[in-house]
């Protein structure tokens, strides 16, 4: 069987190797899809359904980060209906939280703040939920602020699958799911942490976020995720 | 017949309020009050907020003095954190707090009032405004613009962005000032001092202009609070938090930890601004002011070479005279020299380049209690904070909120000169308004295009019929 597989994207003829994800393609053509909950280095969840696209002969839309590429698929990326959608999504974002971007510890450097001026989010058709979600500040060096968790689970992944303490997870459903250290105890007293700090560098908003930093000061740094998953990836095969 | 005339909404003034004057059955004024009518809530929702969001987050109180909020409320989470912040960060600082001073003056006399004083009280409102200084004195107007622009820039070369900057952090500054930002500023220096020294020419021959108005506009005893350096000179930074009396005497320091044994706060019902009050006068026998009125009748000299020989001269008037609140003009423009003379100084000090800039430590303490002195007066932040550094209480008390006594006090003043309830004329209603400017509250982070309010009076029996309306906008 062939290594390679060919598809479209968006009437381009592309070739792609065979467990390549759709998105993994259009990264590598420099093509633009909002994402959210996916991240270089950790496994796709396809949580947060930006990366929803068009396939030829599908009636449904496909979360990109998670479909695998097959011959001779059409790929559409960008119309009027995958905006409405995503601008939709967003919009249920912010009303799910209470995002205050001018007084946000991560205000500049907050993906989900990108993507709403990129995508021309600025302002929402749905009405504020005003959830009473509250700050985590235990913790001696980090604190979350719920206010701002958009459930991406980039935080669950990062310290499970690569930290590996697992210490973080979801708890809840639906409107009530939220992300807990451990069995939802405080931060500091959770007895897996090792204080690492990846989660708050992964973390996409300014709900994981060091307590030294004042607003617009929370600057994410996640360029050691590739070399660390290849790292893992290299012990696991020496074993 | 009793009646009563609303001025809604007071123009020209930062915020939203209104005036309403009572008259009797002879159209005498019988009662004056001003009304603040507007509610902001920022210190419930404060609440669980980690205390180093705060200065940023009450910066958003006002978009006119964001940066004074900036300072009190940092001075606050520095004694959250129980640390001493570098000397260099609290010059920044004070620099960034002077040029606030500055553009915010500039903006209250060139833009808001100096239309009254220039064109005069009874002038055809759609000319009194910036737009009409123009038309009349291109140069007074185009000072006034330029002043606020120093100031601003001052704002912007040290922190980033003029309006809601980030820069002033729980422990200090976030970043160095650089030596391209400093000699920009300095720069500018000559040509701004020449330009306050001016305004303060223009300004004096008008008082006498303004005998009339100078007699009620607020003109009465009070206190006066305000921050105070020990040798008697202007403060805005530290200093000592000092009430006096009648000619500067009967002085009392204020510990800021103890404000609340010292400082009350009536609630009335036709407003939702409080009354602060000196506690040991009662209320609302303890009434005083603060801001540029109350500094400058408080200090013995200025510090600085120019506002030295300003202030003389200002307080060459009779202590008598100077209760006016008219002369928080004068006061102002007195500041604003001090205020360039000072960022001069500050910035050719020593370690003025110096990288450490910022303190670095968690919460160490349960309360913490910031005070400064912004344009308008002195400013209170006081936090209390659990364990994590969450805040769990606020209370601020800012400077319009100490002269809302006075205020309503000379609101009725001026109203019983002016107002006869026989027939309204724009201009004594105007009156009305300026006294009120004079003290250039700040009621909210707005400010309204000038001369472009709509201004409705109405003239209304006690049964509710509309006697008489005058319109504007």
């Amino acid at each position: 069987m062939s290594s390679v597989k060919t598809l479209k994207i968006n009437g381009k003829d592309v070739s792609a190797r065979t467990d390549d994800t759709i998105l993994q393609v259009i990264r590598e053509h420099d093509i633009f899809l909002p994402t959210l909950c996916h991240i270089e280095g950790l496994s796709a969840v396809g949580a947060c359904r930006l990366c929803l696209v068009e396939i030829n002969g599908s009636s449904k839309l496909r979360s990109a980060c998670v479909t695998q590429v097959e011959e001779g698929m059409e790929v559409v990326t960008d119309n009027e209906r995958l905006q409405k959608y995503r601008r939709m999504i967003l919009e249920m974002l912010f009303v799910e939280g209470n995002h205050v971007c001018a007084v946000c510890v991560a205000n500049g450097y907050c993906e989900l703040q990108w993507l709403a001026e990129r995508l021309g989010v600025d302002h929402t058709r749905l009405i504020y939920l005003h959830p009473d979600k509250h700050v985590d500040a235990s913790h001696y060096r980090y604190a979350i602020d719920h206010n701002r968790c958009i459930l991406c689970a980039r935080c669950v992944r990062v310290c499970g699958e690569i930290e590996g303490a697992h210490t973080w997870d979801v708890a809840g459903r639906g409107i009530n799911a939220h992300v807990v250290t451990d069995l939802n105890t405080s931060w500091d007293s959770s007895p897996t942490c090792t204080e690492c700090g990846k989660c708050v560098q992964v973390c996409p908003t300014g709900a994981l976020f060091k307590k030294s930093r004042a607003i617009g000061e929370m600057a994410k740094d996640n360029h050691f995720l590739p070399y660390l998953k290849t790292m893992r990836e290299v012990n696991k095969n020496d074993r | 017949m009793k009646q009563t005339i609303t001025i809604d909404p007071v123009t020209r003034i930062e915020g939203h309020g209104k005036i309403t004057i009572q008259l009797d059955e002879h159209g005498e004024v019988a009662g004056a009050h001003f009304h603040v009518t507007q509610l902001r809530g920022f210190e419930k929702f404060a609440e669980g907020r980690p205390f180093r969001e705060m200065p940023g987050l009450m910066a958003r109180i006002c978009g006119i003095c964001p940066v004074s909020h900036l300072v009190a409320s940092a001075k606050a989470c520095d004694e959250l954190m129980a640390v001493r912040i570098p000397q260099t960060a609290i010059t920044l600082r004070r620099i960034l707090n002077l040029a606030q001073l500055v553009q915010s003056h500039a903006l209250s006399v060139f833009y808001l009032s100096a239309p009254d004083l220039l064109l005069g009280m009874d002038a055809d409102p759609n000319r009194r405004n910036l737009l009409g200084m123009l038309a009349v004195d291109p140069q007074l107007a185009r000072n006034g613009v330029r002043l606020r622009q120093f100031g601003q820039q001052v704002i912007e070369r040290l922190a980033g962005k003029r309006i809601h900057p980030n820069w002033v952090v729980a422990g200090g500054v976030s970043d160095p000032l650089t030596e391209v930002a400093r000699d920009a500023i300095l720069a500018d220096i000559p040509e701004v001092k020449r330009i306050a020294q001016q305004a303060l020419a223009w300004f004096i021959p008008l008082i006498d202009r303004f005998r009339d108005e100078i007699a009620v506009f607020a003109n009465f005893p009070t206190m006066y609070l305000g921050l105070i350096n020990p040798d008697g000179s202007l403060e805005h930074y530290e200093g000592i938090l000092r009430i006096v009396g009648w000619k500067g005497a009967h002085v009392i320091d204020i510990n800021p930890n103890d404000y609340m044994d010292t400082i009350g706060e009536a609630v009335e019902d036709h407003s939702y601004l409080k009354s602060p009050f000196f506690k040991p006068v009662g209320y609302p026998g303890g009434i005083y002011r603060v801001g540029p009125l109350a500094r400058c009748n408080m200090a013995t000299r200025a510090g600085t070479p120019l506002a030295d020989a300003g202030l003389r001269e200002y307080q060459s008037l009779s202590w008598e005279e100077r209760q006016s609140s008219f002369y928080f003009h004068y006061a102002r423009l007195i500041e604003i020299l001090y205020g360039i003379e000072k960022i001069e100084e500050l910035l050719n000090t020593r370690s003025i380049l110096d990288k450490h800039v910022q303190a670095l430590a968690n919460v160490n303490a349960s309360e913490g209690i910031g005070v400064s002195e912004a344009p308008r007066g002195t400013l209170l932040h006081h936090y209390r904070v659990d364990d994590n550094g969450l805040i769990t209480w606020a209370n601020l008390i800012i400077a319009t909120g100490h002269n809302n006594l006075a205020m309503d006090r000379g609101v009725l003043q001026v109203a019983q000169r002016y107002v006869n309830g026989n027939h309204i004329e724009e201009g004594m209603l105007n009156r009305v308004e300026a006294v009120i400017r004079t003290f250039d509250p700040c009621l909210s982070c707005s400010t309204h295009a000038i001369g472009q309010m709509p201004l409705v009076i109405d003239l209304v029996d006690d049964g509710g019929t509309l006697l008489e309306r005058v319109q504007r906008g």
